[in-house]
């Protein structure tokens, strides 16, 4: 330990007195972020949560600036979370008074008023904490170079959190201009244990790689072994569904058994029914609230402040509560659904105790059979300590677009000088001279084939071979569209023309009729009717309430866990551990089919009501399922077999047709991945909607304009009418590279199913059974329940035809129309 | 595509075409709305760099139903350029497409709100608007004067719910007295046709024809779903 002591020695005798008074002895891994930051080394500290990760940020700075006081912007500060950045700033300022310190610290944010920012422009505080998007507008004025000129450290916190968004990418090459006008910044990460810690390194790195040669990779300590369970219900273990309803009565027992609880659930939809059925259980009358990204902020901060006070016995919530505030109280974690991951899991864990001696307790509640083998999965993968997590992928073009144009809101630029630059950032590293070139391509004036925008081009090259903004309004259209969230369109909901609730979908919305009910922010409402870009609600009413359906709630169940479940299911050895109801299951299973095993796949069919249902077992996620059943509905439909629908889960997927299919190493041959795959993928809506946020995010739709952001316009042009156009004229246009590179991830999992499909050649295991499997019930339950993929138009349409046909034969139309 | 969809009005038999286009096979004419030509360059001057391409796209679909259908007369309901300087905008390509497209043809322009004189050297006339028998064609509906009335203009949009999902696109709208035509430019949004000052050009009862993916769909109004107001025409600017 007396390496400790020396270092502790290094601190200003103020800070020692200071942690002498507290009564705390620095941890190892604070003292190892000193050292760093004495060697003017970057540091990336990997923690559980609780690790006292904040205070190891900022300590060196502080030290710093205790000893040699000055002005002007020594540490920057950013958070994903403007909520935690604001809590961090009342954490510093206790350190920062109680030792005395002539030290600033302020917050910049999208709150922050005009009058502030622009003081803060002219005299920045030592200390800014500020969110990703509120530094890239920052470093795109033109005094940048004054601002950050003596910037001595970045502080990058939740940086799991961070790295592999499109945030994250802004964020990076923030990072790498920073690096060029303040040369001698270092680097502070600081993250939850995470799967890919070489990632973050190369991230934090200014050289973009990992191993990196300038950072220091610190470990926290270990926390104690969480404590977790699985919360079954006394007698019956639901089939199908996703709510985990049936479990509230327990859930509400184990709420009152506890002195604070976080009660996680997946989806904004199932945290409005959980909130709802504890409300009927709450027969003690404890105070429960509910907490989604969708309530308004105002709520939404209510809420924490009371979590913060220890005023409350629960809050239900989504992910929104995954990052942010610590909350001592907090003792229990309760998840509803399953967890889908297993670092998901761990994440949510850590919010109850956060203290490292102390285990953290958690209790799961699957919501059906499969969820059970599922959360079991999830605790083995915990205790074992293995995370999952994609690896991160290069960065997105559309938000190098962002970025290019940002900078040159700063300044002219030499476009070879922006590429050396942005190649320092990590998830541009790879990315080659000709892409860049054709980004910068598309920022000046479109970068289309067609050279017909010469004339409006937003980047004029000068005498010199240096690129600068055409006009003002280039600048002022960047400024109002800067970052990466692009919102689906919605609509704020207020109450009897007063306060605001938070914002539903405008999707949703064009369901309901004036005197319909819904179910929002906890509360039955009456639907009235819209006002301007307001739906007008009153409290109460009658009949069976709506729940608002969010696009993009719920993640797949990742490959990790998808490979434990499928071991659980191969070796009958392991169901001892199981609930009774699930060993059972699985033993009729095996005796009425086979069970799938992990190195084939199964598949199974089997005729039912006068239909022909084929059932896999590819365990690779509802996004990779939805694609599968795209694919294989085409297919089938070109052998004649009639295919008529298919449901996804994201443990396997059902198809239902007029025919059954014979070969079934022929239907799931690897080629659907050629034309079918590209065919479906161009008319898709799927790449549709990836293709919006593209090209919001690039700057090619703008989401304000100057003038009109008053008016809540959102995106003010049809971008499926320019993706349509752009597709047949250009289809290697750089915003449509830029699609496909985000839609091969996201909504439509190709890569997953491409590993799938390559993996199980050769392999299919067909079962023909007179009957449904016990396995392939709960998929079968989720026919007609579950929403049709959105790709699933034209099948739709075959249906709507038919209803058509047979109303119109009824006679009804044609006759009752005054011709 | 499937096929074109018989309808009726004021005594004239019309097909409406899955391609968008309205036919008068008696009197071997075409009908076509709101082309819109060169909106991207009009949005380009502002700034909104959109693909140069729309008016390609829309001249060759144009130019694919004219082929299909062997027209000896077509008719263009107005708002054909997007602005009074589209005609100069257009790209060479496309001049010379258009002009061979209206060459051997009786062509005409009638004159639209965004284009209440377009360029005349395109080959064609120009009128504002024109009655052929039981038929009159103008850009916009006239409230107060149904009968056997053609006109485009509003762009019309309609949506059906299908199994939990809805469908939306272009369409026709017909009440068997009048009838409006879908906007047939690329970059062309629409309004749906449950708005009010759509709805009320129409009797209570009215049928649309959808537009979906290559078919075309007879609806009766009752089935459409109700918009929101202030929601669809927030996406379909200019």
């Amino acid at each position: 330990m007396d390496g400790t002591h020396d270092l502790t020695a290094t601190l200003p005798s103020t800070f020692r007195d200071w942690f002498a008074a507290k009564g705390w002895t620095p941890h190892g891994h604070q003292l190892a972020m000193l050292s760093a930051a004495q060697a003017g080394r970057s540091a990336l500290l990997i923690a559980p949560t609780g690790g006292g990760k904040t205070l190891a940020g900022f300590l060196a700075s502080l030290a710093d600036l205790a000893e040699n006081p000055r002005d002007g912007l020594h540490t920057l500060y950013i958070s994903p979370l403007k909520a935690l950045a604001v809590d961090i700033h009342r954490n510093l300022t206790a350190p920062i008074e109680e030792m005395g310190l002539s030290v600033t610290a302020e917050t910049r944010t999208g709150d922050t008023p005009q009058s502030k920012r622009q003081r803060q422009r002219r005299s920045p505080p030592n200390l800014l904490l500020t969110t990703p998007e509120s530094l890239a507008l920052l470093i795109s004025y033109p005094d940048a170079e004054v601002i950050f000129g003596n910037l001595r450290c970045v502080v990058i916190d939740e940086l799991h959190a961070l790295a592999g968004t499109k945030r994250g990418e802004l964020l990076a090459l923030a990072l790498a201009r920073i690096a060029r006008l303040a040369p001698d910044a270092r680097r502070v990460g600081l993250s939850a244990t995470v799967a890919h810690p070489a990632a973050l390194e190369a991230y934090l790195s200014r050289t973009g790689r990992a191993p990196a040669p300038d950072v220091d990779v610190v470990r926290g300590g270990e926390a104690a072994q969480a404590e977790v369970k699985i919360l079954l219900p006394d007698g019956r273990l639901p089939w199908s569904g996703h709510m985990g309803l049936y479990a509230v009565d327990r859930i509400y027992a184990a709420i009152k058994a506890h002195r604070t609880t976080i009660v996680f659930v997946n989806t904004r939809a199932q945290s409005e029914l959980i909130f709802q059925a504890l409300w009927h259980a709450n027969a003690d009358h404890l105070p429960i609230a509910l907490h989604h990204g969708s309530l308004a902020a105002e709520q939404r901060r209510k809420v924490e402040a009371r979590m913060s006070r220890g005023g409350l016995r629960a809050v239900v919530a989504t992910s929104s509560l995954d990052l942010g505030i610590d909350w001592a109280a907090v003792d229990l974690v309760l998840q509803v659904g399953a967890p889908k991951g297993a670092s998901r899991l761990l994440q949510r864990i850590g919010r109850a105790n956060h203290r490292l001696d102390e285990p953290s307790r958690a209790l799961l509640v699957p919501a059906n059979r499969f969820e059970v083998l599922e959360c079991k999965a999830a605790m083995d993968a915990v205790r074992a300590g293995e995370l999952d997590g994609d690896a991160p992928r290069p960065g997105g073009l559309d938000v190098l677009a962002q970025h290019v144009l940002g900078t040159a809101c700063t300044g002219a630029f030499y476009p070879s000088e922006l590429y050396a630059e942005v190649i320092t950032a990590a998830p541009y590293s790879d990315l080659d001279r000709e892409t860049f070139d054709a980004v910068v391509e598309f920022v000046r004036s479109g970068g289309y084939a067609l050279r017909a925008y010469e004339r409006w081009q937003k980047l004029r090259p000068t005498d010199d071979g240096r690129l600068r903004v055409s006009n003002p309004r280039v600048v002022q259209a960047y400024r109002m569209n800067v970052g990466t969230i692009v919102e689906a369109d919605t609509l704020k909901v207020r109450l009897s023309r007063g306060r605001v609730l938070g914002e539903i979908e405008e999707y949703f919305v064009q369901w309901l009729r004036p005197g319909d009910t819904f179910m929002f922010a906890g509360r039955l409402l009456t639907f009235q009717g819209i006002r301007e870009r307001y739906v007008e609600a009153t409290p109460g009413g009658q009949g069976q309430p709506a729940v608002p359906v969010y696009g993009g709630g719920r993640l797949p169940l990742t490959t990790q866990l998808a490979s434990r479940v499928r071991d659980m299911l191969e070796d009958p050895n392991l169901w001892a551990t199981l609930p009774g109801p699930v060993a059972e299951w699985l033993e009729l299973q095996r005796w009425r089919s086979v069970l799938p095993r992990a190195d084939t796949l199964l598949v199974e069919s089997f005729p039912r009501a006068d239909r022909e249902y084929l059932v896999a077992y590819t365990f690779e996620g509802r996004n990779a399922h939805q694609t599968l059943g795209m694919l294989l509905t085409r297919r089938m439909e070109r052998l004649g077999l009639g295919p008529l629908g298919f449901v996804a889960t994201d443990y396997v997927i059902a198809v239902w047709s007029v025919r059954p299919c014979e070969d079934m190493a022929a239907l799931f041959d690897q080629d659907m991945l050629g034309d079918d795959l590209e065919e479906w993928m161009a008319e898709s809506s799927l790449l549709k909607r990836t293709f919006r946020t593209v090209a919001v995010i690039a700057g090619l739709i703008e989401r304000k304009l100057p003038g009109h952001e008053k008016t809540g316009r959102q995106v003010t042009f049809n971008s499926d009418l320019i993706y349509d156009v752009l597709r047949r004229h250009q289809p290697d246009h750089i915003l449509l590279q830029a699609t496909r590179q985000d839609a091969g991830r996201g909504l439509t999992d190709i890569a997953r199913l491409a590993g799938l499909l390559t993996r199980v050649q050769g392999k299919i295991v067909h079962r023909r059974l007179d009957r449904v499997s016990p396995l392939a019930v709960p998929v079968l339950l989720e026919i007609g329940r579950e929403q049709v993929a959105g790709g699933a138009v034209d099948l739709l349409m075959d249906e709507l035809t038919e209803e058509l046909v047979a109303e119109a034969t009824g006679g009804t139309l044609q006759g009752s129309l005054p011709i | 595509m499937t096929k074109p969809i018989a309808l009726r009005l004021n005594g004239a038999d019309l097909a409406a075409d899955p391609a968008g286009v309205l036919l008068w096979p008696a009197r071997r004419t075409l009908v076509v709305a709101d082309l819109h030509l060169e909106k991207g360059s009009g949005f380009a001057r502002r700034g909104v760099l959109l693909p140069p391409f729309d008016s390609t796209a829309t001249l060759a679909r144009l130019a694919a139903a004219i082929d299909s259908h062997r027209p000896e007369r077509v008719i263009c309901l107005g708002d054909s350029f997007h602005d009074s300087g589209a005609g100069a905008r257009l790209g060479e390509d496309d001049r010379s497409r258009l002009r061979t497209m209206t060459d051997g043809i009786d062509w005409i322009w009638i004159t639209g709100n965004h284009d209440p004189e377009p360029p005349s050297d395109w080959g064609g006339r120009v009128l504002s608007e024109l009655t052929d028998g039981p038929l009159v064609l103008r850009h916009e509906a006239q409230v107060d004067n149904p009968h056997g009335e053609i006109s485009g203009h509003y762009h019309p949009k309609a949506r059906v719910q299908v199994r939990g999902r809805s469908v939306s696109g272009r369409c026709f709208a017909t009440d068997g007295r009048r009838l409006v035509l879908p906007a047939f430019g690329a970059y062309t949004g629409g309004l749906d046709v449950l708005r009010p000052d759509l709805r009320c050009l129409f009797a209570r009862r009215f049928e649309v024809l959808l537009l979906a993916a290559d078919r075309i769909l007879r609806i009766p109004s009752e089935r459409l779903m109700v918009p929101s107001p202030d929601l669809e025409d927030l996406r379909t600017t200019g």
